[in-house]
């Protein structure tokens, strides 16, 4: 069983608020899913794995591409926090 | 004439001899959504605004030339992960609640482009994340052919819209079975391209070595149409191929199907499997020679996927943060907002996947369970390979079970996560695969996979089609 402590742990690592209800519960669920994952020891061993999905790299030139001029006002108008076409955020320094 | 059981070309000729108007299909739906959706759930959204201004441009171009698009005037729905500008895309979460999409989706753009009209964007699991629309934070997704029942899922919402007569089509996204698992449960076709067939740009990222668009339909040909109109390269997507649809004359006849037997081992509803052995033998009746074969890294599949679809997603939904879009938590500190707003905003299935995606790529972890997971993938795709030496498709069913009870599974994630076991090797290794209803068990429809080599859509699409009109 993972413990509370290392649910905590993963939790802040990835930026997420768990209520004591949820530790609990993600304690148990993710137990139970790392468990599972024990099958793939069985699974032989693989000398070497290609990338998962076989590309050629895409290339385009580094050019400026037209866009409906509201474009950017539409982006910035989906931010919570905004002022004068510009996106606000908390003061990090 | 009932408006409602037209498929795409019988609206298509419809439209084209004068028999009736857009606008009269389009309203047509609407009220079929305002008398049963109350009851089903499919929708999240109902566009009508723009379904009648849509309607009304397509009977314009239709009035103009007798030559028009196939989708033109033809409504559909979108499943809410795909994004059509000014209109709501929340993939059904409480983080996107009010998020409104300022562009299309290019799968949106092209539709556009053939006069579709748009009804609504529908429900599903939240970012696609389950396989019954239970995760949804909104509502759930009822099986139109009994409602006591889950529609599946992800793409629950767009499969139960086609099966309930709210949509003449859908198109909603598989990452690991959510379009041709609940097209299987609720009777209706879905087609899952090759990885690559078809542009995401536009489409909320789950897990974006697998997620692909596309369309659920109530026949064969209706899917084919729709792919057709949705594939090929988009600038605008890297990962899309250079794919061009071309017919192919793929008979039954002389055609070599493979049976992987780890398809009818333990765990497979017995009227399941008798309602695929007997689509089976209607195929070898029709000509097609029948060989078994077997797909032994199998029973890996759902444990290779569920490290790496969660480990893809934790990357992927680090994007809410409560500033760009979307759900923000008042607080104090940069980092507080961050971790309070994620908490406010993601459901319970999210949170789980981001915890074990982050875990399983967190030090000290990493080469047991992702690293693994990539080698496990290379083996599912060497198996598929070598089985495509031999056979030109594979059919296999498309879930061990049919739509199981709302509630039955919902305090078991892994019990869900089994869901995906005959669906997801088909995504790690990116191939095609279509589902169309082979049978029904009482009112429950079954659903046969059909599942082909790389950018072989028009193959599996005339076998499927074939073999419809058999079952």
């Amino acid at each position: 069983m993972i413990s509370k402590e290392e649910v905590l742990k993963i939790a802040k690592l990835a930026r997420l608020e768990l209520s004591e209800k949820e530790v609990g519960r993600m304690q148990k669920d993710l137990s139970s899913i790392l468990d599972y994952f024990d099958i793939l020891k069985k699974a032989p061993k693989v000398a070497k794995v290609a990338r998962a999905i076989q590309r050629e790299n895409v290339l385009r030139r580094d050019e400026a591409k037209e866009k409906r001029s509201t474009m950017a006002g539409d982006l910035i108008q989906a931010a919570p926090d905004k002022k004068d076409g510009y996106i606000k955020v908390k003061q990090i320094l | 004439m009932n408006l409602l059981d037209l498929t795409i070309t019988q609206l298509h000729e419809g439209f084209k001899k004068k028999q009736f108007t857009s606008i009269e299909v389009t309203k047509a739906y609407l009220n079929q959504i305002k008398k049963t959706d109350g009851k089903i759930g499919a929708y999240l959204a109902v566009t009508e605004k723009l379904a009648l201004e849509q309607a009304e441009e397509a009977d314009k171009k239709i009035a103009k030339s007798g030559d028009f698009p196939m989708l033109c005037g033809v409504p559909c729905a979108i499943k809410d992960n795909i994004l059509v500008e000014g209109e709501k895309a929340t993939a059904a979460s409480k983080i996107l609640e009010n998020y409104v999409a300022p562009y299309d989706a290019t799968v949106i753009t092209k539709l556009k482009e053939q006069g579709t009209v748009i009804l609504g964007k529908t429900n599903l699991d939240e970012f696609a994340m389950g396989v019954s629309t239970e995760n949804s934070a909104f509502k759930v997704t009822k099986n139109p052919h009994d409602t006591s029942r889950v529609s599946g899922g992800s793409s629950g919402g767009p499969a139960a819209a086609v099966a309930a007569q709210e949509a003449v089509y859908t198109l909603g996204t598989d990452t690991g079975g959510s379009i041709r698992l609940p097209a299987s449960f609720c009777g209706v076709v879905g087609l899952n391209p090759t990885y690559g067939a078809v542009s995401r740009y536009g489409a909320i990222a789950l897990a974006s070595s697998l997620d692909q668009i596309g369309p659920i339909a109530k026949t064969v040909e209706d899917a084919k149409i729709i792919f057709k109109a949705i594939s090929g390269k988009d600038s605008m997507d890297a990962t899309s191929a250079n794919y061009q649809f071309s017919n192919s004359n793929c008979q039954l006849k002389g055609l070599r199907i493979g049976v992987p037997k780890e398809y009818f081992a333990k765990g497979i509803d017995p009227a399941v499997e008798k309602i695929v052995r007997n689509a089976i033998k209607k195929a070898e009746e029709a000509g097609a020679k029948i060989v078994e074969i077997s797909l032994p890294s199998t029973e890996y599949a759902i444990a290779c996927y569920y490290i790496i679809v969660p480990a893809e997603a934790s990357a992927n939904l680090a994007r809410y943060d409560g500033i760009k879009y979307g759900l923000s938590e008042s607080a104090e500190s940069l980092l507080d907002g961050y971790v309070k707003s994620r908490g406010a905003g993601f459901g319970a299935e999210p949170k789980r996947r981001i915890l074990v995606g982050t875990y399983v790529l967190s030090s000290g972890y990493y080469d047991a369970y992702y690293k693994k997971a990539q080698e496990v993938r290379e083996l599912i795709k060497q198996d598929f390979k070598k089985v495509f030496e031999k056979v030109d498709v594979i059919f296999t069913p498309t879930s061990p079970v049919p739509a199981f009870k709302i509630g039955e599974k919902s305090n078991d994630p892994l019990a869900m996560y089994l869901m995906d076991a005959y669906t997801g090797p088909v995504k790690l290794a990116g191939i095609p695969a279509i589902s169309i209803p082979a049978g029904t068990i009482g009112k429950l429809p079954v659903g046969l996979q059909i599942i082909g080599n790389y950018f072989e859509e028009n193959k599996i699409l005339d076998i499927a089609s074939q073999m419809e009109k058999m079952l």
